[in-house]
């Protein structure tokens, strides 16, 4: 008999709490095969965040810290400063890194910081019940926008990929999304290049993954798909916005 | 003997943190503490330390919470409105069990208030400071010496019980000049030693394969069964630090006293002038100082009321904060009576000195 699909060992035996389909537990096991693959895990250390995903601590079977809400990038600063022949990411929500983390991020992103990102948009605050985030999508419904994200109100959605972009130092961004099987392939190529890249101290690498809410959003899990793809990926396109490793290598 | 040098409170205690070693310092500027950023951002680089000038207080607390879960000693330093921002984090220092140390160079407040001294910051200092169930240690350093050689002490004593420390100076102690001798800085052999003390639970490389560690930095508790406990091991930590870590000085405290004085810091240092010049006229008065305000000396100041003790008096730079530790110190066997100043005014010798004098006469 031979083995073809397993648990990675980066990740622990304790089973995912996260909803039916929720997306979490996908992103999860991509950046666990990932540091697998590149035999990092030995040398790796990730930050959890304050959101759905806060005991993602506990699933990844490395060494992990738990940061306050939005304050994860700065503990990845101070954790690669501390331990600079180590490798950090940290895995955060979109209110945790786009609301109220949004300073650590930019700042994180701006000097350069030798970490990777993973970023979850979901365009909802999943833990708290289903309220409206930075990344919540015009006119859409949620428990603090009961009439529908008005957008002269309260703003746009905010685009972190491309905002990010604006800054010279990050060395890998790219959104990805994860709602089909072809789309969690080619993501995890992605995962795997920010993490190669993260492995030969290039720089500040940064994926984020288009994901689904379906419990916040009232959907199923194949609903919610189809859903954002129909809503998200036209606001949240999929693309790589830079890496530099193509471009010195040309 | 080494040598004394001329340096400002900030530098000196820079300097010493280095020499204690630190090797990682993030903060971010205010005005009394600049200097201190400053001189890091000079010296940490020929250390071989990490010197990041951070985008808030609250990015520089959470880096130094990412660098203590890696098993470094790492350290902030504010001034008032900086260190009201650093409480998130020092909360979840706490609730992580992880040491580190924030100094906070105190200035005058409440809001954006002055860049005088003041003693305000007493009651954040003494009682957590941020959310939950908490201390912080806080040393009180009354000259430049003191507040140099308290950052050696503070990442001992925070590496010791793996709880922040807080060095609880003012604008005065930063900004003065005063001659220091340092302490030999830590060798290579030392420094090796720092860094392997916490291995057994820090975030570190998993050299033990297959049978690889996990360690998880974490104050989360979900489970409320299992928050009790933890919440309830922190309790028994602060008791075991509160029975051992008790520290302050008697100055001219005997039986003979009149008055009792007890103030910290920088009002402690015009308070002794006063005394001397009293007590030089004939007068009795001695003065406690507590050097740690967490945990507080509370047997120190009871015993310091002798039986001729008429009256306690406490000045401090606030409002009244100390003021209440002094009254469950003292346990109504006597009196207590308060001076304050504030919005970044000292009191002069004079001015305590009426103060004493006029309860002299009382007590007669
Ligand atoms: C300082 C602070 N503010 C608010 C909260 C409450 N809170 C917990 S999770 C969360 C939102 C998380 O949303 P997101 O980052 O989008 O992650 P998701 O849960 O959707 O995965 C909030 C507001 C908190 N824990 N701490």
């Amino acid at each position: 008999m031979q083995v073809i699909a397993t648990r990675p060992n980066t990740l622990t035996d304790l089973n995912f709490t996260y909803c039916p389909g929720c997306l979490h537990g996908v992103a999860h096991r991509l950046i666990a095969e990932a540091i697998d693959e590149l035999g990092m895990r030995n040398q790796m250390m990730g930050v959890a965040p304050v959101g759905c995903s806060v005991f993602a601590y506990k699933f990844f079977n490395i060494d992990m810290q738990e940061a306050a809400h939005g304050r994860a990038p700065a503990l990845a600063t101070g954790m690669k400063r501390a331990r600079p022949d180590m490798n950090v990411f940290t895995y955060q929500g979109d209110g945790d890194l786009a609301a109220i983390g949004t300073a650590e991020i930019v700042h994180a992103a701006n000097r350069g910081e030798h970490i990777t990102v993973f970023f979850v948009n979901n365009a909802i605050y999943g833990m708290t019940g289903g309220q409206m985030a930075p990344t919540t999508l015009p006119d859409m419904k949620t428990t603090t926008s009961p009439y529908g994200r008005d957008v002269d109100d309260i703003g746009y959605p905010i685009r972190v990929c491309e905002l990010l972009n604006t800054l010279v130092a990050p060395y890998f961004i790219e959104r990805v999304s994860l709602l089909s099987p072809a789309e969690i392939m080619k993501a995890k190529k992605a995962v795997l290049k920010a993490l190669t890249y993260n492995k030969e101290e290039r720089g500040f690498t940064f994926i984020e993954f288009v994901s689904t809410c379906p419990t916040n959003w009232g959907l199923d899990a194949l609903e919610s798909r189809d859903w954002a793809r129909e809503h998200m990926l036209p606001f949240f396109k999929v693309q790589n916005f830079r890496d530099k490793g193509i471009e010195e290598a040309k | 003997m080494a040598e004394k040098v001329l340096m400002k409170g900030n530098e000196a205690v820079a300097e010493a943190a280095i020499r204690a070693g630190c090797r990682l310092y993030f903060a971010y500027p205010i005005t009394p503490q600049s200097e201190l950023i400053e001189y890091m951002a000079r010296m940490m680089p020929k250390a071989g330390g990490v010197f990041v000038q951070a985008e808030s207080e609250i990015a520089a607390i959470n880096m130094v919470y990412g660098a203590s879960g890696c098993g470094r000693r790492a350290m902030t330093s504010s001034s008032s409105p900086g260190i009201a921002l650093k409480q998130e984090g020092i909360s979840y220092l706490a609730g992580a069990n992880l040491p580190a140390v924030i100094v906070n160079v105190q200035r005058g407040g409440p809001g954006l208030g002055d860049i005088q001294p003041a003693q305000g910051d007493y009651f954040q200092a003494t009682r957590g400071g941020g959310n939950g169930d908490y201390y912080t240690m806080a040393l009180a350093p009354s000259t430049v010496q003191e507040f140099a050689d308290m950052a050696s002490l503070a990442f001992d004593l925070a590496d010791k019980y793996r709880n922040p420390v807080v060095i609880l100076a003012d604008g005065l102690l930063g900004q003065m000049m005063e001659p220091v001798e340092f302490l030999p800085a830590k060798t290579e052999a030392e420094l090796k030693e720092l860094d392997n003390q916490h291995l057994d639970w820090c975030c570190c490389p998993n050299e033990d394969e297959p049978n690889h560690h996990h360690h998880e930095i974490n104050s989360l508790e979900i489970d409320p069964v299992v928050l009790e406990q933890h919440v309830l091991r922190l309790g028994e930590k602060y008791d075991k630090i509160t029975a051992n870590e008790q520290r302050w000085e008697d100055y001219n405290i005997n039986a003979d006293n009149e008055i009792l004085v007890v103030a910290f810091g920088t009002a402690s240092r015009i308070c002794k002038s006063a005394i001397d010049e009293l007590n030089d006229a004939g007068h009795n008065i001695g003065l406690v100082r507590p050097i740690t305000v967490w945990p507080y000396p509370y047997d120190a100041v009871y015993k310091a009321v002798g039986d001729k003790v008429k009256k306690v008096i406490v000045f401090e730079l606030n409002l009244g904060q100390m003021v209440q530790d002094v009254k469950i110190a003292v346990n109504g066997k006597v009196p207590v009576d308060f001076m304050g100043k504030v919005g970044g005014i000292l009191f002069s010798t004079d001015e305590v000195k009426a103060k004493i004098a006029e309860n002299l006469e009382e007590a007669k």
